[in-house]
């Protein structure tokens, strides 16, 4: 609860915030915030991957880009009625929504009923593998992680070809000279 | 930012224990919390730092950026290789209890780790060659990495 009670005024912070650094790093907080929440919640995993690309990868990489632009906004804040009463309405409709799901670890909820007590039961017979949630990624839903690796190095690919490499980039000072020789 | 003492004595301590605990939740995916992608982005995150501290070029030369392109695709192709060979050796792909005739339940644990691995190695190299793909755009800072 005092971990929410953080994220929210961390969160506040960051919109209110103009300069951009502050809000980079606003943002790295917010991420070990939640990774502590991921951990409260035993959900170890999430928490490490939190930790580590929210706080320290993404953050280095916002910096990066930081660098690159300015660190304050143009915009001047302005006052905005109707996309305020958007995000009240939309948000409060969320909020409703919530109070009909089941209490957190409630073990009659749903998503405790439909897959997870096989996986629980036949795991350890079928793969001796004692870490449930590493043989149900791995190996009853391998092809879905093989997708998931697939989309990482797609993206991986995608930021290369968008921002080439300084190493292209010498290539193609090399490279010019030599064009313009032939061209002559 | 060599010329910071404390960064620089920091991150020589703390370097190599991320690295290890990279390592660590790499090959204990099986038992404890963790796995291929969360080890990845531990040992990125770990070899990011020191290019914080060190610069780019000295980084690229532990690590070189052709080589992160490289394990990037050996990544994705270890996993799905392992998927092959599954199919080659008459199971369903990725069932990797065929992995180890006499013993399926070991088959299972060779598979996963292979896997995994592949998993780490893709996720550590893409979010490495992200990484230089934006330091490489940066305006070159004189380089402590050039020295």
């Amino acid at each position: 609860m005092v971990l929410l009670l953080f994220l929210l005024v961390v969160a506040i912070a960051a919109v209110v915030q103009r300069n951009m650094l502050a809000v980079v790093l606003l943002f790295g907080v917010y991420s070990l915030l939640s990774a502590a929440l991921f951990t409260s919640l035993k959900a170890v995993d999430v928490a490490m991957t939190e930790a580590a690309v929210g706080v320290g990868i993404s953050t280095v990489l916002m910096l990066g880009t930081l660098s690159l632009t300015t660190q304050r906004t143009n915009q001047p804040p302005r006052r905005a009625v109707l996309p305020l009463l958007v995000v009240l309405a939309t948000g409060s409709a969320l909020v409703y929504g919530t109070t009909d799901m089941p209490a957190f670890g409630d073990p009659a909820a749903p998503i405790h009923h439909h897959v997870a007590p096989e996986y629980l039961v036949r795991s350890i017979p079928e793969t001796t593998i004692p870490n449930v949630v590493t043989s149900v990624l791995a190996s009853y839903r391998g092809f879905d992680t093989l997708g998931e690796t697939c989309v990482v190095f797609t993206a991986g690919l995608g930021v290369l070809i968008l921002l080439g490499s300084r190493r292209r980039e010498e290539q193609d000072e090399r490279d010019q000279p030599g064009e313009e020789v032939v061209v002559r | 930012m060599t010329d910071h003492v404390v960064l620089r004595v920091i991150g020589k301590l703390m370097i190599p224990f991320i690295l290890l605990y990279g390592l660590y939740v790499q090959a204990h995916g099986d038992f404890g919390p963790g796995g291929g992608f969360q080890a990845g982005v531990i040992v990125a995150a770990g070899i990011i730092l020191y290019g914080l501290i060190h610069g780019v070029s000295a980084t690229q030369r532990v690590v070189p950026a052709r080589l992160v392109e490289i394990l990037a695709a050996t990544g994705v192709l270890v996993y799905a290789s392992v998927g092959s060979v599954t199919l080659l050796l008459g199971g369903n792909f990725l069932a990797y209890g065929v992995l180890d005739p006499h013993d399926p339940a070991h088959g299972q644990h060779l598979g996963v780790f292979l896997v995994e691995l592949g998993v780490g190695v893709a996720v550590a190299s893409v979010m490495l060659a992200i990484f230089y793909a934006f330091a490489a755009r940066a305006p070159v800072t004189p380089g402590p990495g050039g020295r």
